[in-house]
């Protein structure tokens, strides 16, 4: 296929439709009103179903909806949206019906910028809603990755019965670069295809069904999240994804995810010419985390930086990895500013500057 | 001459209404509602291919009274998520039923949007004027001067403002094309309001519009009052605020047999 | 022979009496000698001369849809339809 030069926001839009997406439910909100800009004018060129709705209350509520007939649905909003989705989101993830939610992040909290940020990780990537359930979370760096990750969220959200997410930020959803879309899938009409065994269709001929996420007896409620639970753990054995960068020769490793490891990867590049022996581990699943990897590797590194722009919220999952087997330091940087690679540079540069002092007053001998 | 006399069945429980005793109070006008909701849609034809979806409130359950499939909704959010399932299964009957804190509080946004937009979906509303589920709080329908466990002295129109009458509002919206308001309180007016619910699901079936019907309901336990009182009730305070009437007919409408 | 009877579900039944309300004859009664299983005391027809129409207003009425109408036809009228009471 052909690599076009494409902006993010509409590159997943369009990947979605290439695999079938049936349903857009949406909302404008900057950064990512490019995506239902770009649905509004697709979805009904292909007969499929496109809705700008009152609100992202409403938005989460008509992809519940449409998710109960056993149809590919997905929606896009931005942080403020997403805040406004947690009740729904909660209702979804009580009810075992497939979705997929894309976050463009921006800044915050309240309704704070429109400039790029990754502080929805704690939000997103523990549920948000209340109660207790995980959604499957992905972040993309690029737009390839943005892409691949969409197609990616509507197979795992079907496989599992669960709501996956594209986490990414008003960085890669307004960039434009050179990715390759998938080839368009052949869509038949819902009433066509033959609706999973839970769908709501119409009691025709058969027993009822019925979508709920209401289990009154405790006991009953307990079960259902028991059922959860199995899952989620089954997602954590089989989902995690990440990528590394010079990391097999490192004794430092940068930890970051999305627009912060892009940057945090030029960083990396930078340290390695000024002969730090530095690697970048960036996870592409932020749910399932990638525990297992990062234990093992802060076991054979001397320290960790982990970049985010945030306030410091993966850090937390990092630290937990890495149980203290290895020093974990943190740099960031809130409100919608993004890093310069210089920064974290400099970043590592402390990291490893810290811990040569360290070795030394440990090597030094002890006065009297 | 001796004529052959044949006992049969003049009337029957309703085939969609599914065969449990419901939790709702004795004398409460849902279980009369969904009866009536039942005997429409036999009638018509469309268990088959009707999805119902469900507010919070106390007909929270009531995708366990009809043999149809259902959908439960976030409390107000019904409209939604039916407009969800209509736009993707526009051949199949998509109702939601809601009682006055749902669609008159929290849920205001998304019934008014999916009758501006003439959303194809039928909805029964059941205006008691009181929050049921939760034990009898101050409802947006609750009636001046209206004692509730959040009104103890009486809705004061001064600091709660006066309630709201959703027929005539919505009866406003573009894509209205069925919107009336009746009663449950006797005999005569239940029959009248099956015909309209009836009308309703008809306006749906032909693809005309948004349709609902408001029906002014009892709640003998949160008014303090025995069943057969609270349908007095009705009469004495109700229908003054929220006359019986057909707030928006489409010509269209008034073509359907 | 009455022209009508009704038959009440006594299980089903929550004793509102919004049915015996709806009937003018005054044929519905508050079965007070016995409690159903959810504690309630059902309504019964009590008819004994025989004066229950079928006309099924109780059944209108009924919240609970636990009331069904029988009514005799005499041969040479057109049969009623379930369901189409009104």
């Amino acid at each position: 296929m052909t690599r076009e030069l494409l902006k993010g926001n509409e590159a997943m839009a369009e990947a979605a439709i290439r695999v079938g997406l049936q349903a857009y439910f949406g909302y404008p909100i900057t950064p990512q009103t490019e995506l239902l800009e770009h649905m509004a004018r697709r979805m009904p060129e292909l007969g499929r179903v496109f809705l700008q709705a009152e609100s992202e209350v409403a938005v989460i509520n008509m992809v519940y909806g449409a998710a109960c007939t056993g149809a590919r649905v997905m929606t896009s909003s931005s942080s403020p949206g997403m805040s406004l989705m947690m009740e729904g989101i909660s209702y979804i993830a009580g009810s075992d019906v497939p979705c997929v939610l894309i976050d463009v992040m921006r800044g915050g909290p309240g309704l704070g910028n429109i400039a790029p940020s990754q502080a929805d990780y704690f939000q997103i990537v523990k549920g948000g809603g209340h109660g207790d359930y995980h959604l499957i979370v992905l972040a993309p760096a690029t737009v390839q990755e943005a892409i691949d990750l969409t197609c990616l969220a509507f197979d795992l959200a079907e496989k599992y019965r669960t709501i996956a997410v594209v986490l990414t930020d008003g960085n890669v959803g307004q960039l434009m670069e050179p990715a390759e879309l998938p080839p368009m899938r052949p869509i038949r009409k819902p009433a066509d295809q033959p609706a999973p065994a839970w769908a709501l269709r119409g009691a025709d001929a058969r027993p009822k069904r019925v979508v709920s996420s209401i289990h009154l007896l405790p006991e009953e409620e307990e079960t259902f999240n028991l059922k959860l639970q199995a899952r989620l753990a089954e997602i954590r054995q089989n989902e995690v994804r990440f990528t590394e960068y010079a990391l097999a020769d490192a004794d430092y490793a940068v930890v970051a995810f999305g627009t912060a490891g892009r940057v945090s990867q030029t960083a990396v590049k930078q340290a390695r010419a000024r002969g730090l022996r530095v690697g970048l581990f960036r996870p592409i699943s932020l749910y399932p985390f990638p525990e297992a990897q990062l234990a093992e590797l802060a076991s054979r590194v001397k320290g960790l930086l982990v970049v985010e722009m945030n306030s410091g919220q993966m850090v937390e999952d990092v630290r937990l990895a890495v149980n203290g087997r290895a020093p974990v330091k943190f740099y960031g940087r809130m409100g919608g500013v993004v890093p310069y690679p210089d920064e974290v540079l400099e970043a590592i540069e402390k990291l490893v500057a810290a811990d040569a002092r360290a070795q030394t007053a440990l090597a030094a001998p002890r006065s009297a | 001459m001796l004529r052959q006399a044949q006992e049969e069945i003049i009337y029957q429980r309703p085939n969609a209404l599914a065969n449990v005793v419901t939790h709702y109070c004795p004398g409460c006008t849902h279980g009369t509602a969904h009866r009536l909701v039942a005997e429409v849609i036999d009638e018509l034809g469309i268990a088959g291919q009707t999805i119902g979806v469900t507010p919070v409130g106390c007909a929270v359950f009531a995708y366990n009274y009809f043999n149809l499939d259902f959908a439960e909704a976030a409390h107000g959010r019904a409209p939604a998520m039916a407009t969800g399932i209509k736009r993707m299964l526009p051949d199949r009957v998509v109702f939601t039923y809601q009682g006055d804190g749902d669609m008159a509080a929290i849920g205001l946004a998304e019934i008014t949007h999916a009758a501006a937009r003439g959303e194809n979906i039928t909805v029964i509303f059941l205006n008691n004027a009181i929050y049921g589920m939760t034990g009898g709080q101050m409802a947006p329908t609750s009636l001046p001067g209206q004692m509730t466990t959040s009104s103890p002295l009486g809705r004061d129109v001064e600091t709660m403002g006066l309630p709201l009458r959703m027929a005539e509002m919505l009866a406003g919206m573009p894509g209205s094309a069925y919107v009336v308001r009746r009663s449950l309180h006797n005999v005569k007016e239940i029959i009248r309001a099956k015909k309209a619910i009836r009308r309703a699901f008809q306006v749906q079936l032909a693809g005309l519009g948004f349709s609902m019907v408001e029906l002014l309901s009892t709640c003998p336990t949160n008014w303090g009052v025995s069943a057969t009182d609270a349908m007095g009730w009705i009469q004495t305070h109700m229908l003054p605020y929220y006359p019986l009437g057909d707030y928006v007919v489409r010509p269209e409408v008034e073509d359907l047999k | 022979m009455p022209i009508g009877r009704i038959t009440i579900d006594t299980e089903g039944c929550k004793g509102c009496t919004l049915c015996a309300t709806a009937c003018l004859p005054r044929l519905l009664q508050t079965d007070t000698t016995y409690l159903n299983s959810l504690g309630y005391h059902p309504t019964r027809l009590v008819d004994p001369a025989g004066q229950c129409t079928g006309c099924g207003l109780c059944a209108v009425i009924c919240p609970d849809a636990c009331i069904t109408v029988y009514r005799l036809r005499v041969a040479r009228q057109p049969a009623a339809r379930v369901g189409t009471l009104i």
